[in-house]
């Protein structure tokens, strides 16, 4: 498995989440969570001024083999999408926690983030599923 | 208890994603299927597919039997060697299973059956053989490399021996030969050229390390089911069962009704026939982003029908599937994507030949 950089948290789920200096968030699905669903091929994005609720799908990532909602870990207004993900969808499988980002959120409410994952925890809980 | 080929330490030292496919621990992909596929539409790959169940019938009655058990009809081989795929249907006219069977002697025939299915083809082949005096013994001692892709049999026959090379190369399409310890049929499940290889378990490791050697890229199950969709062939269990008959499951072109032949489902077939077939299986192609899965709904202006098999074509780029709709749909029809009603094309099968798309696909 790839190093998980130290500045990510995450969700259970597999969402990984990047607190920027300007009080946004940046959300893609983690280098494990690419390796389950195998070769990328479809990435349905939100729209931009959507609103994320913390839990809930924000979007959709298709492999060949399977479809999987990707969760919003913290709740904001959508100011970005990484629309190059719409021609290559497998940039999340060569670069999950860089080029493969998918949107980005607006903080609504940064206790959210208390609730989540830091990469020790994250790693371990990857670690346990593969038993 | 999981069941192993014998080249299950292979798949792992060479990094294989694995799962459990019908009881058996297979290679899903080694690191990417869309490469494995496109390895076997431009060049040469290998799939285990050692887990199928080959049986061997022998007995001098044994094409009789054959023409009772079969929808397809086995005089249509004439000359050892030659295979044909039919599918083996119960009275009802629901397909048990299909299969390919190979002529190899007049008191020898050999069927490959679906692994998922063993159990239930072997109860059944043997039951039905009795009357016959056939013998029916399942060859668990021999392995099966699939070797497929343009390029596949000159890599694969670069391996033989000088004679047997020669022989190999001049085997026409759907035709088996014996060689060097080997039997070996053009056949396979891609669409592409190629060979499906039966190898003694005990040299199976020795022959994939080979193929390795010769430049056939490993592929695993995720792939053969991408390449076996594109090439319009039907998937046990997902595209038709015992509750299905051949004329619901694009599958008419494999029974053989010519002649008085009284073979096992022939009434049943007649009859619904005769009645009239409501639903038919067809092709689709989406043009729209997403993917085509198994389960969708699928919407038309005669009622509603389901994805049988469905996923994304790394040839086409685009999803396909197979559906079962009502056989009145007109234009119009739809998939229901997470309810979203995305439009999609009817189209012919196969979707890929010769590693290129269909005209208009």
């Amino acid at each position: 498995m790839k190093e998980i950089p130290g500045d990510l948290m995450f969700l259970k789920s597999h969402e990984w989440v990047r607190v920027e200096d300007n009080g946004t968030a940046t959300v893609g699905i983690s280098d494990h969570a690419q390796e389950l669903l195998g070769d990328l091929v479809y990435v349905e994005l939100p729209n931009v001024g959507d609103t994320a609720q913390a839990g809930t799908a924000a979007a959709v990532v298709e492999s060949v083999k399977a479809a999987s909602d990707v969760y919003a870990p913290v709740s904001g207004e959508i100011v970005a999408v990484n629309d190059a993900l719409a021609d290559k969808p497998e940039t999340i499988n060569e670069d999950a926690y860089g080029d493969g980002w998918i949107f980005v959120v607006k903080l609504s409410d940064r206790d959210e983030l208390q609730e989540l994952l830091d990469p020790d925890a994250y790693a371990e809980l990857v670690e346990n599923e593969d038993d | 208890m999981t069941r192993k080929t014998i080249l299950n330490e292979s798949h792992r030292a060479l990094g294989a994603k694995m799962v459990d496919f019908g009881g058996w621990d297979m290679p899903l992909n080694y690191g990417s299927q869309i490469e494995e596929h496109h390895a076997v539409r431009r060049d040469a790959g290998m799939f285990d597919v050692s887990h199928m169940t080959v049986v061997d019938l022998r007995g001098a009655r044994t094409r009789e039997f054959l023409r009772h058990l079969l929808a397809n009809d086995v005089d249509k081989l004439k000359k050892p060697g030659k295979a044909l795929y039919s599918c083996m249907l119960n009275e009802q006219g629901g397909v048990i299973d299909d299969l390919i069977v190979y002529f190899v002697a007049e008191d020898f025939f050999r069927t490959v059956v679906n692994a998922a299915t063993r159990d239930k083809d072997l109860d059944w082949i043997t039951r039905q053989a009795q009357p016959f005096g056939v013998e029916v013994s399942e060859r668990r001692d021999l392995a099966m490399i699939a070797v497929q892709g343009p390029n596949a049999r000159s890599r694969a026959a670069s391996l033989f021996t000088p004679e047997v090379a020669v022989q190999a190369l001049k085997l026409g399409k759907f035709v088996a030969m014996q060689g060097d310890g080997l039997f070996i049929a053009r056949t396979g499940y891609t669409g592409e050229d190629g060979f499906e290889i039966m190898v003694d378990e005990g040299a199976a490791v020795d022959l994939w390390n080979r193929l390795l050697g010769a430049g056939v890229k490993p592929a695993g199950l995720g792939a053969r089911d991408t390449l076996r969709l594109e090439a319009g062939m039907n998937l046990y269990g997902q595209d038709m069962d015992e509750t299905i008959t051949p004329w619901e499951a694009g599958l008419a072109w494999t029974v053989a009704l010519g002649g008085e032949r009284d073979f096992i489902g022939r009434a049943a077939l007649e009859a619904t026939r005769a009645a009239g077939v409501e639903r038919v299986m067809v092709g689709i192609i989406m043009d729209e982003k997403g993917v085509l899965r198994h389960g969708q709904t699928v919407l038309t202006d005669a009622g509603n029908g389901e994805v049988l098999s469905g996923t994304f074509s790394p040839t086409l780029g685009k999803a396909i599937a197979f559906v079962r709709i009502p056989a009145a749909a007109g234009e119009g029809v739809r998939v229901d994507i997470r309810g979203r009603e995305v439009p999609v094309r009817l189209a012919g099968v196969p979707f890929v030949r010769d590693g290129q798309a269909v005209a208009g696909n």
